[in-house]
């Protein structure tokens, strides 16, 4: 009987069935849908991380910097004496220079932290790198004598988004190439930043490598570069021995343009036994925080993030995706299951208002005010039931819908690029060059500019992660569990409406 | 069957009280058929409301078989009511989403027997009030006084000491009061049942061999 009138109340007021059933669905779906979109971003999050430090990287380890650090001068800073170079008819001179040094922000440090890192308990692997940037310059500038003579204004140069710019006011013309370098230690194959790459053409790096180069394979196609090709890099040709590409997509770039033997890099960047970030892996996750702490005090100058600190830093429209799905998705949410909610109650309640007389009946004919009590709340409950598998397989198309539509998210990590090409288009003064005619002591000749920080980011360093929101058990029994929820809350209201019936009401002559 | 002593039943509405029962006693005894008649607003509905424990009274007993209803638990009234009280009322009160048989069948919901004899119970019952055949139909399906029979079938399948009627016949045009009632006391010759009747209809009370008028609260027996 029970079931028997369930089913003719619902089917009676089927209008009311519906549209709970429907607020219940969207709520759900919704429920659904922002879970699987975060757990989604979360792991685009952890991508972008693991393409940019490796998998199994728990902690970095690095050392930031107040001001650029390289040896000899400051990166991106092109200093040329008087006189130097060729000088041509016209006035002007012929320079070129290569440069190799530590990438902006970030500071080398002494490779023992790595033994003192890996002394560390509950260490169960480290590996460390040399991050750095290679700037090239060639092109000729105006003769800084002809400069002052002629009483020539400031000259202006532009750089494109790539990096590289050229100019050719005022009589100069030249031709800027940077590029990111991370020297590895091929030995260490379980962390690093190459753990996420494989083997696009050629071989990767081995053991006894020395004077070669691994590229990016994104990087190679741009420069029309390949294997057996030599690159230039700190003034020293390499031979390029292979090409990698990211695990986690297609066309999706790796940490850094190339990759050179950490021994390479240390001398071509005149940087011996030095490095920038170290790699650590911890044995277990819930050791993590105790080894940070660790290295914290071991080595009082580094600076030391945990994946979590990490995936804090990741920018780009992931972290956008990020916060709105985080907040927006929440709160819509939460607001249309409320909705969803109040309206179940609120036609429950109506539906008790209406069978006053019915219930009353029910009760005078003997019925225990538990059985009509349960006989609402089932009513209630199963109503939830259709909202929740509605709801369940609306939001499992959604995000069926969601996957298939293959949305593309750009994450960088903040450590290692700031700032998009837009920002570099914009970024005026940092191609501004001083001309010899107004250079101060005249004794800088062609020297450019400071890079601003904008500069530091090269487009190339964001990863693209198409995004996969995926659906778990625990989401699909959580959503059940809302709609009954919803249900019985409803059928808690309404019973106890239910429950205060009195049976006289059945001899009401009124109906 | 009933020993009705000092009934006093008062309703509050905000400050102002209505007594709608004062000081009633009476004795009902086993098989009777009485009819209660009175004005509207005189008492009847209140009175049969305390024979059936569908409320307390404010003052007195109302005993059925020697157990004050008024003294009851609420399981205990709820349990007086499932198998001993059988109702009819004014406005048939049928579940409108079931069917005929399932609407008699609810009346034998509480006594949790099995559903097959629950079934043909149910199918007896509604066979005695002459729509045997009608059994599948919904209530919306039915004439006025085939809804009143399956009400009727409804509060006798589970064979009640008492039946307690509010006006069995007042929605009904005359020859289908006349069926209704021809229909009640067959069953009263027939199951020996207590009745008791309520009524402003003359030509109805006249039929039954006993007679009280509620008015004002107060109540007195009519002159067979
Ligand atoms: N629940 C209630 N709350 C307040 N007053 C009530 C309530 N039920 C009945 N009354 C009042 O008690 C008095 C008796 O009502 P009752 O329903 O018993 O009369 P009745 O004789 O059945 O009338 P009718 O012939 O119209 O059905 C009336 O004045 C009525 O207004
Ligand atoms: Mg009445």
């Amino acid at each position: 009987m029970f079931f028997t009138y369930l089913r003719r109340e619902l089917r009676n007021r089927r209008k009311q069935t519906v549209v709970v059933a429907i607020g219940l669905a969207v709520a759900i779906a919704l429920v659904i849908v922002v879970n699987a979109v975060s757990t989604g971003v979360k792991d685009a999050q952890s991508e972008v991380l693991a393409s940019v430090y490796g998998v199994g990287t728990d902690i970095t380890v690095d050392q930031p910097s107040e001001g650029p650090v390289a040896a000899g001068s400051s990166p991106g800073r092109f200093d040329f004496d008087e006189g130097e170079g060729e000088a041509n008819e016209d006035g002007t001179r012929d320079l070129s220079d290569d440069r190799l040094s530590t990438a902006m922000g970030t500071a080398p440090f002494d490779a023992s932290a790595l033994e003192t890192v890996a002394g560390l308990d509950h260490v169960s692997g480290v590996a460390a790198s040399l991050d750095l940037e290679n700037m090239s310059f060639s092109g000729e500038m105006p003769d800084l004598a002809a400069m002052e003579e002629s009483g020539a204004g400031d000259v202006t140069l532009r750089m494109g988004q790539d990096g590289t710019g050229d100019g050719s006011a005022g009589g100069s013309s030249f031709e800027i190439n940077r590029f990111t370098v991370t020297g590895v230690d091929p030995d260490a194959a379980a962390v690093g930043p190459l753990t996420t790459a494989e083997v696009a053409d050629g071989r990767t790096l081995e053991a006894d490598d020395k004077n070669v180069a691994v590229l990016d394979a994104t990087y190679a196609e741009q420069q029309e570069l390949a294997v057996g090709d030599t690159i230039t890099v700190g003034g020293k040709d390499l031979e390029i021995v292979g090409t990698v590409s990211s695990t986690t997509g297609d066309g999706v770039a790796t940490a850094s343009d190339a990759y050179l033997p950490l021994a390479t890099a240390q001398t071509l960047a005149d940087l011996a036994d030095q490095v920038t970030d170290v790699y650590v892996q911890v044995d277990s996750a819930e050791n993590v925080d105790a080894v940070a702490a660790a290295i914290e005090s071991e080595l009082p100058d580094a600076s030391v993030s945990t994946q979590s600190d990490l995936a804090e830093g990741v920018t780009g429209s992931l972290s956008t995706a990020s916060d709105l799905v985080g907040t927006l998705g929440t709160w819509l949410s939460a607001i249309v299951l409320a909705a969803a909610f109040g309206l179940a109650i609120l036609f429950t309640v109506s539906g008790v208002n209406r069978r006053t007389r019915e219930l009353g009946t029910l009760k005078a004919i003997g019925w225990s005010r538990n059985r009509v009590v349960g006989q609402v709340a089932g009513e209630s409950v199963v109503q939830g039931l259709i909202g929740g598998a509605a709801g369940l397989a609306l939001g499992v198309l959604a995000v069926w819908a969601v996957n298939l539509a293959g949305i593309t998210l750009s994450g960088a990590s903040g450590g290692l690029t700031m700032g998009g090409a837009s920002e570099m288009m914009r970024a005026g003064p940092a191609g501004t060059v001083q001309g010899g005619g107004t250079a101060p002591d005249g004794g800088g000749g062609g020297a450019f500019g400071e890079r601003p920080d904008a500069f530091a980011g090269a487009a190339g360093d964001a990863v693209d992660i198409v995004l996969q929101a995926p659906v778990s058990l625990w989401i699909v029994l959580a959503a059940i569990g809302l709609a009954v929820l919803g249900g019985l809350l409803a059928g808690v209201v309404g019973g106890r409406r239910a429950a205060k019936l009195r049976p006289a009401e059945a001899l009401r002559s009124l109906a | 069957m009933y020993q009705i002593d000092d009934l006093t039943k008062t309703y509050r509405q905000g400050k102002r009280e209505v007594r709608a029962l004062k000081n009633v006693s009476l004795t009902i005894g086993d098989g009777e058929l009485v009819a209660v008649q009175g004005p509207t607003g005189g008492g009847k509905s209140t009175l049969l409301q305390m024979l059936g424990g569908l409320d307390r009274p404010t003052s007195g007993t109302v005993k059925l078989d020697g157990k004050d209803l008024a003294a009851m638990s609420d399981t205990q009234l709820t349990a007086a009511r499932a198998e001993t009280i059988g109702f009819v009322f004014q406005n048939f009160n049928l579940i409108p989403t079931l069917t005929a048989l399932e609407n008699v069948e609810t009346a034998l919901v509480p006594s949790k027997i099995a559903r097959q004899s629950r079934t043909a119970r149910a199918l007896a019952a509604l066979d005695s009030v002459g729509l045997g055949d009608r059994g599948d139909h919904l209530p919306g399906e039915l004439s006025g006084g085939q809804q009143q029979r399956v009400a009727i079938a409804r509060a006798l399948v589970k064979n009640p000491k008492v039946l307690l009627a509010d006006e069995p016949t007042g929605n009904l045009d005359e020859e289908t009061r006349d069926e209704i009632v021809d229909l009640i006391e067959g069953l009263w010759k027939e199951q020996g049942l207590t009745i008791v009747l309520v009524t402003h209809d003359s030509v109805v009370a006249a039929r039954t061999p006993r007679r009280l008028r509620i008015a004002k609260g107060a109540m007195k027996e009519l002159p067979a």
